[in-house]
């Protein structure tokens, strides 16, 4: 209760701190929000365009091109289609569960977005704990997998979950082994210092190995091909959404996108540089990188036969955990040796390395005590 | 040392699927798009050479479907005048035997698209809508119409 002495100026000292909103005021955090979403279910779209587009060209056929221009609203078209397909709900489904599982792979592919730097400065929320919070709830995701191959009271779904659970457990480690090698580098763990970090030189050139590791634990992640084994199209019903259908599905579609727009991006502000770059202005820049990692992408997976689950598994403990270490390691002792910058002779001593760790990875990479053909 | 196994053959595909992407496309738009086909081509209908036709009707005792109607009067110059000759090509399987039948050279199989018809009856062809001035016949059988049928045409081989 207030009493009657007090004035307004003081009451004002009585009222909790304000949260850091970006600009200080509450409804720039709503705008931006909403801005970011948009940005990218905008880019999820672009990405699959280019997606079958550039599918398309690398094997020499067209693509969609009747449905607007350049065939741009196919995708459009194919997200009305199934929005006006029928939900089926499976009839031993566990269905609360069932519908929040699309949710919960979706939503955090957004929320990563929170931490990803545009520009110096301009994003959401510059923790100083950036890239946990991109591991921590990139995972998420992985719940609503097996939430949906549980809930939908099928057997295959539930085989198809536990698989994808299997494989993404597994690359997370050289994923986060090699982010930690950046983190190291750059001394901090937020994605804004991170950038600033590689003004002089991309990770790209000081790290290859770093960059090598977590460009094929994050295609193993997101389940491209050629890891896409949990879902492969042509060899099973598509693992954990086998019984979805209609938006649901079209969810779980979104979200295996989004997370190769979160990989993509991730890969171009850790290793590419992000914002940084001459000429054209920044958020440009980030762009441009992020459809270079798009196109490599895509690029694999038009070459690339997929792998069997033997070799997904044995790449990922056998081969890419050691040289994981390995390069921490090196990098650790290169900090320490000089810990102001890096001199730029230590590029070709890395590139060195790199080549040196990859030839004998491959060297005694075996599979089943060598009785298995690789 | 199998080198395939330390990266080399990823690159070798690598540059497979890249030289796929530069190359031309070879996907037909066909509605806008049509190419010559090949000039031996079965095509899916008939060309009638009404000179040529003596009304022996070899072609019709060969049909394995029994499609073609031929009904012939004697003329006057101890000939026959063909009356009626009828194929009904909703029943044809295109196998192209009445043209390597005919001994005159009167039958040719056809270049042609867009055959769709709306009603059964449509299907079936008379004389008139098979006489050779109104269509283009195809080499099928036929090698000496060859020479003067334009080329198959593929988009990869397509130079613009």
């Amino acid at each position: 209760m207030v009493g009657p002495n007090i004035t307004v100026d003081a009451l004002r000292h009585l009222a909790p701190v304000a949260p850091d909103w970006p600009g200080n005021e509450w409804w720039h955090w709503l705008v931006f929000t909403v801005i970011l979403i948009v940005f990218i279910l905008v880019m999820v779209i672009i990405f699959i365009y280019l997606e079958r587009r550039i599918i398309a060209w690398f094997a020499a056929r067209i693509g969609p091109n009747r449905t607007g221009p350049f065939g741009f609203f196919q995708n459009i078209a194919a997200a009305l289609k199934l929005l006006l397909k029928e939900g089926v709900n499976p009839t031993n489904a566990d269905i609360l569960i069932f519908w929040l599982a699309p949710i919960v792979n979706f939503a955090p592919v957004i929320a990563v977005f929170a931490v990803v730097p545009f520009q110096n400065g301009a994003l959401l929320a510059d923790l100083n704990v950036g890239i946990l919070f991109v591991i921590a709830i990139g995972s998420i995701s992985t719940i609503g997998v097996f939430m949906a191959g549980w809930s939908s009271g099928n057997k295959y779904s539930m085989l198809g979950a536990m698989r994808m659970i299997a494989a993404v457990v597994s690359y997370e480690i050289p994923v986060v082994l090699a982010l930690a090698g950046v983190v190291v580098l750059a001394g901090s763990l937020s994605l804004n210092d991170i950038v600033i970090a590689q003004e002089r030189v991309p990770f790209i050139v000081l790290q290859p190995l770093g960059f090598l590791l977590l460009f094929v634990g994050g295609c193993a992640e997101i389940n491209r091909s050629p890891f896409d084994l949990m879902e492969a199209d042509s060899e099973l019903v598509a693992g954990f959404h086998t019984e979805y259908s209609g938006i649901k599905w079209a969810m779980f579609f979104l979200g295996e996108f989004g997370e190769m727009v979160v990989m993509s991006t991730l890969i171009a502000t850790l290793f590419l540089g992000g914002w940084q770059g001459p000429g054209l202005p920044p958020w440009l820049w980030l762009l441009i990188k992020i459809f270079i990692v798009d196109f490599i992408m895509i690029w694999t997976r038009a070459t690339l036969p997929r792998v069997r689950i033997d070799q997904l598994m044995a790449l990922a403990w056998k081969f890419m955990f050691p040289l994981a270490l390995v390069n921490l390691i090196i990098t650790a002792i290169q900090v320490l040796a000089w810990p102001d910058a890096l001199p730029l002779y230590v590029i070709p001593i890395n590139w060195a390395i790199t080549v040196v760790l990859v030839l004998l990875g491959s060297k005694l990479f075996k599979l089943g005590w060598g009785r298995v053909e690789v | 040392m199998k080198f395939e196994r330390y990266g080399i053959g990823i690159a070798k595909g690598m540059t497979v699927t890249m030289r796929n992407l530069l190359r031309r496309r070879i996907t037909t738009q066909y509605p806008e798009q049509k190419l010559t086909v090949s000039r031996r081509t079965r095509g899916n209908e008939l060309v009638w050479n009404k000179e040529k036709c003596t009304g022996c009707a070899t072609c019709a005792k060969t049909c394995p479907q029994g499609v073609i109607h031929i009904v012939t009067s004697v003329g006057e110059e101890n000939n026959y005048n063909v009356e009626v000759f009828e194929v009904d090509t909703g029943y044809c399987i295109s196998c192209g035997l009445c043209v390597e039948a005919c001994p005159y050279d009167a039958l040719f199989m056809a270049y042609a698209f867009e055959l769709a018809k709306y009603r059964r009856s449509e299907l079936v062809l008379s004389r008139d809508d098979m006489l050779i001035e109104n269509k283009q016949a195809s080499a099928y059988f036929r090698p000496e119409v060859d020479k003067d049928l334009p080329e198959q045409e593929l988009l990869i081989n397509r130079k613009e």
